[in-house]
């Protein structure tokens, strides 16, 4: 039987990229964002997962506007980085559980959830950024990856609502497959900013730290706001933060606290870290 | 007909990147996506105008990439993150486009984002359980 042994979240800005690949880690501008991920680090070190499910949303790098999936899933052996065209290095290549992406997809599918199978996926600094900022830089990563990819570029966008039972069946999901597999799941994005219109610049600190908290111990409690709403209160980027819930609803509901975070500004947004024992 | 109304259009200083923007500016964001090829970019450098004319952007979106008029090109509906594959390559970040919009210095947007962090600590320890306050 797979086993969720917990979820992290986690900012994917582009800048967190370049501050790893330019070792700015400890810069003064960058040093309590990037302290903040010692705890997930040394947790996921004891934790041992073999493959880390990472929702997040592509920037333009696998998907164009001509289709737009609203959940699509990698279902390939590979997974590769590529040139964004915003100058971020391209990263090592991801190795990918093909079975297991294979038994989601259906499992989802039966459950409802009908998502998109990709069997070609570039993964932009989306995937890429959480899993640098958690495991470090290296030529063979030590973890198997899978992209859960979630539309919040081109509206309609799914809702917190949707994200959240999206997260409940893949919980089931993993449950069902029968291999002995040890799964983390990455809820990627948000929080609070907005890079466009003469609004650019919001970061709202108090609804930031309100969503850790509901999402770490109620997550229903961020169902009751409309996409328009956490757009008015979060940004019109600041929507990425619904697909914590994703990895929020996979989880126990009692799943542990284990480490919260929190640091604002750095770049445009609000970021948070959580990080939840399932086990 | 009219684009139906959204409960998003009236946040002031928001464009949400819908149909109602997506539609018309299809085809700028095409030319702005293949700029992830490094190649496509060389070409549009070689010929800017060549290169719009060859991917079919004309009239006033034309006009907006031969001006590298990015802030033109984002109220025409192109979205961020596809305008970024122009602006970031040509010293132009996220940033100098946010302080544009306001029309302040990029100095005084990053100010601005800086001052949210103010009374970080107090709010932080005011909840209590966040790991380095």
């Amino acid at each position: 039987m797979a086993k969720i042994i917990g979820g992290i979240t986690s900012s994917h800005i582009p800048a967190v990229g370049n501050a790893i690949s330019q070792g700015l880690t400890q810069e003064p501008y960058w040093k309590r964002f990037f302290d903040g991920y010692e705890p997930a680090k040394a947790w996921l070190k004891a934790a041992r997962p073999d493959v880390v499910i990472v929702v997040y949303n592509d920037h333009g790098l696998n998907f164009f506007l001509d289709k737009v999936p609203t959940f699509a899933l990698g279902c390939a052996d590979v997974y590769h980085n590529a040139d964004e065209g915003w100058g971020l290095k391209p990263v090592p290549s991801f190795t990918g559980d093909v079975k297991l992406s294979w038994h989601l997809a259906q499992s989802l599918i039966e459950q409802e959830f009908d998502i998109c199978t990709c069997q070609e996926m570039k993964v932009d600094h989306g995937f890429v950024n959480p899993i640098r900022a958690l495991f470090g830089d290296h030529e063979q990563w030590p973890v198997k990856a899978i992209p859960l990819a979630v539309n919040t570029v081109q509206h309609p966008v799914p809702s917190a609502a949707r994200c959240l039972k999206l997260g409940r069946a893949l919980g089931k999901a993993l449950e069902s497959y029968p291999e002995d597999t040890r799964v983390v799941i990455l809820g990627t994005g948000g929080m609070s900013h907005q890079l466009q219109g003469e609004r650019a610049g919001i970061i709202d600190v108090e609804f930031d730290l309100e969503c850790m908290d509901k999402i770490a111990t109620d997550p229903e409690w961020m169902t009751q706001f409309s996409n328009a709403e956490i757009i008015r209160r979060a940004g019109s980027e600041g929507i990425e933060t619904i697909m914590w819930l994703v990895m929020r609803g996979a989880l126990k509901d009692d799943a542990a606290v284990l480490h919260k975070h929190y640091h604002a500004p750095i770049s445009n947004t609000g970021a948070g870290v959580l990080v939840l024992d399932n086990q | 007909m009219n684009w139906q109304k959204q409960d998003y259009d009236d946040i002031p200083g928001t464009y949400v990147f819908d149909g109602q923007r997506a539609h018309p500016a299809y085809t700028i964001n095409k030319l702005l996506y293949t700029f992830n090829d490094e190649a496509c970019r060389a070409e549009f450098d070689a010929d800017p105008a060549a290169y719009c004319d060859k991917m079919g952007v004309t009239g006033e979106y034309k006009d907006a990439v031969l001006a590298q008029d990015f802030l033109g090109l984002l109220r025409l509906g192109a979205n961020i993150y596809f305008l970024a594959k122009m602006c970031i390559p040509r010293g132009v970040s996220v940033q100098d486009a946010g302080a544009a919009f306001q029309g302040i210095t990029t100095e005084e947007f990053q100010q601005r984002l800086l001052d949210k962090g103010d009374g970080l600590s107090d709010k932080l320890a005011k909840r209590g359980d966040y790991w380095n306050g």
